[in-house]
C-alpha cells in the first residue's frame, strides 16, 4: 500500500504542471549561460583573452560549461522536461480520449439543464412535433443531433470539434517527435565541410566536430566552377558553385549551388557557405565558333600556355586592378594566322578574337575555392513533422473548441412540452455564449415550433 | 517624397498619438479617445506608405529586397505590427484606453530606428536572400507586437490592482478580470506566431546552413522567450497562478523578447550579426 503510494506520488510528480513549470524556467535560466559564454572552440580563446586562471577554466569545463547545451547536465534537463512530457501525456490520455467518445446522451438530465448556457421554453406542440421541428432546424443550423429517451425525457444531442481536445496532445508528441530527430540527426547523422578549388573534386570532406578526420563521401564531387557576382559597392552579391556529383568516374548529377539553393544527392547535402580567392590562379576558356570546339585551361601569370590542337598559344601578361575589387589582364594571343595580338579584358569578361577567317571567344576570370557546408541528417524530416504538428497543435489547443448542446423536451401540465435548451465549451466561452444566443435567438423566432417563454 | 520624410512624420505623429491615448486615460474624455484613434490610424497609413515607398527605393536602387533586412527596417515593422495589432483589439474589445499601453511602444520603436540606427538601403548579402526572409521576419513580429501589448496589459493590471480605489483615474481601466483575460488570450496569441517564428527561421537556417539549430545565441534567446510564455500558459492551469504573476511574467517575457530581438545584437555576437546594421 505504502510503496503503491509512494509510486502514485512519484508518478504524480513526474505528470505535474509545477513539474513542468520548473523545467521551463530552469531551462530558460541555464540557456542563459551560453549565451553570455562563448562555447564550443571560442571558449578557450575568450577564456584566455579575460585573464581567467587555468584553475577557473578547468572548473568551467567539468561544469561542461565549454559546450554546455551538450553537457551532461542540460541534457539531463532535457531528458526530466521529455519524461515530464511523456508521463503527463499518458496520465491525462486516459481522460481526453474519454471526454471525446463521451456520450453526450448519457448524462443526467439534472447535469444537462444546468450546463453554463441555458434557455427555458414551452411549446405547444406535441412531443414527437416538438422533437422533429428541433431536428430539423438544428440540422440547419449544422448541428446533426442523436436522440435519446430518460424516463419521460427526450433528449437530442449534438456536438462539434470533440476532436480538438486533442489539439493539447498534439502539441506535446511535437515536442517529443523534434527530440527524437534531434537525437537521430546527432546519431546517425554527421556535418562536415570542404574547401573545393574550381577544377578538382574529392570523396571525402573534414568532420565539423573539431577532430579533423574525414568523412567518406561514397561518391566523388567535383567543383567545376565558381562564380563570384557583386554589388557596386564590392560587397558580394551572390556566388555560385557549379557542382557536379560522380559514380565510378560517370556522372550522376549537376547542379549550381548558391547560398539557400544546396545540392541534395543520398541524402547528402552540399551548402555554399563561403569562397576563398586562389591568389595568381586563372581559368581561361576559348571557343572556335565556327568548329565549336572549346577548352579549359588554368593558368597563372607571365607563362605561355598552348592549345595544340587549335595551334593556339596565349598568356597574360599584365593586369591591372579595378575599383573596388575587380582585375582586368593583359592577353598575348597568337596563332598560325597572323602575328601576335595583344588585349585587355575584364575579370569575368569575355572578347572576341577575330585572327584571319576565324573567330574566338576569349573568356578568363579568377579562380577561387568554394567553400561547402556538408550535413547529412535522416532526423530532419521528423523534426519537421514535429514542427508541423506543433503549430497545427497549438491552433487547435487555443482556437479551436469542443461544442456541445441539448434540448431536452419535457411533458408538462396542459398538455404541453417543456424544451430546454443547454450548451457548453470548453474553451473560448465567450465566442460560444454568442453563438447560443444567436441559434437561442433564431428557435425563438421560428414559426414552427412557437416557443414562449411561460 | 521618401520614405524617410514619411518614416520621420509617422515617429512624431505616434508621440502625439500616445500623447493623447495617455490624455484620455487620465482626463477621461471621450474625445481625445476619438482623436487618438484617427491620428493612429492616420499615420498607421503614412507609415505603410512609407515601407512601401522603402521597397520601391530599394528596387530603384537595385537591391529589391523587402524593408526587413536589418535593425532600422526591423525596428518600423515592429511598431507597425505593433499598432495593427492594437487596432485588432481596440476593435475587438471596444476599448480605447489600451491605447495608453500599447501606443507608446509603436512610438519608442520608431524613435530608437530613427535616433541610433542609419536608415540608408543596403543589399542583402547573399545568406537574406531567400524567401524565408519574409516568412520568418514576419511571423516573429507578428508575435513581439502581441507580446508588447501583453507586456502594456501587464503594466496596466498591476497599476491596477495596486489601489483599490473605486473612484479617479485608475477606475476608468478596464476589469481586472477582463485584463487578465486579454493579457491571456494576447499570449496566446504571440506564443502561436513565435513558434511559427522560430520554426521558420529553423527551417531556413537548415536551407541555408544545414543546421536547423546551432544553438546560436539569438536562437537560444528566443527559446529562452518561448519557455517563459510556455511557462505563463500552463501556470494558468495550476492554482495559485493569479493574474498579478501572469502580468509579471507578460513584463518578463517582453523583457526577454526586447533582449532576444534587440540585445543579443549587440551584447553578444552570433549567426544574426547582420541584423544590428
Amino acid at each position: 500500500m505504502s510503496s503503491d503510494k509512494k509510486k502514485n506520488d512519484l508518478w504524480a510528480f513526474l505528470a505535474s504542471v509545477k513539474l513542468a513549470l520548473f523545467t521551463f524556467f530552469t531551462l530558460a535560466a541555464a540557456s542563459i549561460i551560453g549565451t553570455v559564454l562563448p562555447q564550443g572552440s571560442e571558449f578557450h580563446r575568450f577564456v584566455h583573452s579575460r585573464g581567467w586562471s587555468p584553475a577557473t577554466e578547468k572548473v568551467l569545463q567539468v561544469l561542461g560549461l565549454d559546450d554546455m547545451y551538450h553537457s551532461w547536465w542540460f541534457v539531463g534537463l532535457l531528458s526530466l522536461f521529455s519524461i515530464n512530457l511523456i508521463v503527463c501525456t499518458i496520465d491525462r490520455l486516459p481522460n481526453i480520449l474519454r471526454l471525446v467518445r463521451l456520450d453526450n446522451l448519457g448524462l443526467g438530465v439534472d447535469r444537462i439543464v444546468k450546463m453554463p448556457q441555458r434557455r427555458e421554453w414551452f411549446t405547444a406542440a406535441s412531443l414527437a412535433e416538438a422533437e422533429s421541428a428541433f431536428r430539423e432546424k438544428l440540422a440547419a443550423m449544422g448541428w446533426k443531433t442523436a436522440r435519446g429517451e430518460h424516463g419521460s425525457h427526450v433528449i437530442l444531442s449534438a456536438q462539434k470539434g470533440a476532436w480538438t481536445r486533442l489539439g493539447v496532445i498534439g502539441v506535446h508528441t511535437s515536442i517529443l517527435l523534434i527530440f527524437v530527430g534531434a537525437i537521430i540527426g546527432s546519431s546517425l547523422g554527421f556535418k562536415g565541410n570542404i574547401m573545393l578549388p574550381e577544377g578538382t573534386s574529392s570523396t571525402k570532406v573534414y568532420a565539423a566536430d573539431g577532430s579533423n578526420s574525414m568523412i567518406p563521401l561514397g561518391f566523388e564531387l567535383r567543383c567545376d566552377w565558381f562564380e563570384l557576382e557583386r554589388y557596386d559597392n564590392g560587397t558580394p552579391k551572390d556566388y555560385r558553385s557549379q557542382l557536379v556529383v560522380l559514380e565510378d568516374g560517370r556522372e550522376v548529377m549537376r547542379k549550381a549551388i548558391e547560398v539557400n539553393d544546396p545540392l541534395v544527392y543520398k541524402g547528402i547535402t552540399f551548402y555554399q557557405s563561403s569562397f576563398q580567392l586562389l591568389d595568381g590562379s586563372f581559368s581561361v576558356r576559348i571557343t572556335d565558333r565556327a568548329s565549336g570546339k572549346s577548352r579549359l585551361f588554368h593558368i597563372r601569370p607571365g607563362r605561355e600556355f598552348k592549345w595544340p590542337e587549335a595551334s593556339v598559344g596565349f598568356g597574360i601578361v599584365n593586369q591591372q586592378r579595378v575599383y573596388p575589387m575587380s582585375l582586368r589582364h593583359k592577353i598575348w594571343f597568337n596563332d598560325p594566322a597572323g602575328d601576335p595580338v595583344q588585349f585587355w579584358v575584364n575579370d569575368g569578361g569575355t572578347v572576341p578574337v577575330v585572327r584571319g577567317g576565324k573567330t574566338y571567344d576569349f573568356t578568363i576570370k579568377q579562380m577561387y575555392a568554394t567553400g561547402l557546408q556538408v550535413a547529412y541528417d535522416p532526423g530532419v524530416w521528423w523534426v519537421y513533422a514535429g514542427c508541423t504538428i506543433m503549430l497545427l497543435g497549438l491552433y487547435v489547443a487555443f482556437f479551436m473548441s469542443h461544442r456541445r448542446i441539448w434540448v431536452v423536451l419535457t411533458p408538462a401540465d396542459g398538455g404541453r412540452v417543456k424544451v430546454n435548451f443547454n450548451g457548453t465549451a470548453n474553451k473560448n466561452r465567450v465566442g460560444f455564449e454568442n453563438l447560443f444566443a444567436r441559434m437561442a435567438e433564431s428557435l425563438e423566432e421560428d414559426d414552427s415550433i412557437k416557443l414562449t417563454r411561460e | 517624397m521618401t520614405s524617410s520624410t514619411l518614416l520621420g512624420i509617422t515617429t512624431i505623429a505616434y508621440l502625439v498619438a500616445s500623447g493623447l491615448y495617455i490624455g484620455l486615460l487620465v482626463f477621461r474624455a471621450k474625445k481625445l479617445g476619438t482623436l487618438a484613434t484617427v491620428l493612429t490610424a492616420l499615420t498607421f497609413l503614412v507609415q505603410t506608405a512609407g515601407i512601401v515607398l522603402r521597397w520601391i527605393e530599394s528596387h530603384r536602387m537595385g537591391y529589391g529586397h523587402p524593408p526587413l533586412s536589418n535593425m532600422y527596417e526591423s525596428l518600423v515593422f515592429f511598431s507597425w505590427s505593433t499598432v495593427i495589432f492594437y487596432f485588432g483589439l481596440e476593435f475587438k474589445f471596444k476599448n480605447r484606453i489600451l491605447g495608453a499601453f500599447a501606443i507608446p511602444f509603436a512610438f519608442l520603436s520608431m524613435a530608437l530606428a530613427s535616433m541610433f540606427h542609419p536608415d540608408e538601403i543596403r543589399p542583402l548579402v547573399p545568406a537574406l536572400q531567400s524567401n524565408w526572409l519574409f516568412a520568418h521576419v514576419m511571423t516573429c513580429f507578428v508575435g513581439y507586437a502581441a507580446f508588447a501589448v501583453a507586456c502594456g496589459l501587464g503594466v496596466m493590471y498591476l497599476v491596477k490592482s495596486k489601489s483599490q480605489k473605486k473612484e479617479g483615474l485608475l477606475a476608468s481601466l478596464p476589469d481586472l478580470r477582463v485584463i487578465d483575460d486579454i493579457i491571456h488570450k494576447t499570449i496566446v496569441f504571440g506564443f502561436l506566431w513565435l513558434s511559427a517564428g522560430i520554426i521558420t527561421g529553423a527551417i531556413w537556417a537548415n536551407s541555408a546552413w544545414g543546421t536547423y539549430w546551432s544553438w546560436d545565441p539569438k536562437e537560444t534567446w528566443s527559446l529562452i522567450t518561448w519557455f517563459v510564455y510556455a511557462a505563463a500558459l500552463h501556470a494558468r492551469f495550476t492554482r495559485g497562478w493569479g493574474g498579478t504573476r501572469i502580468a509579471w511574467l507578460a513584463i518578463i517575457g517582453f523583457i526577454s523578447v526586447i533582449f532576444t530581438y534587440y540585445g543579443v545584437n549587440f551584447l553578444l555576437s552570433g549567426l544574426h550579426s547582420y541584423g544590428s546594421g
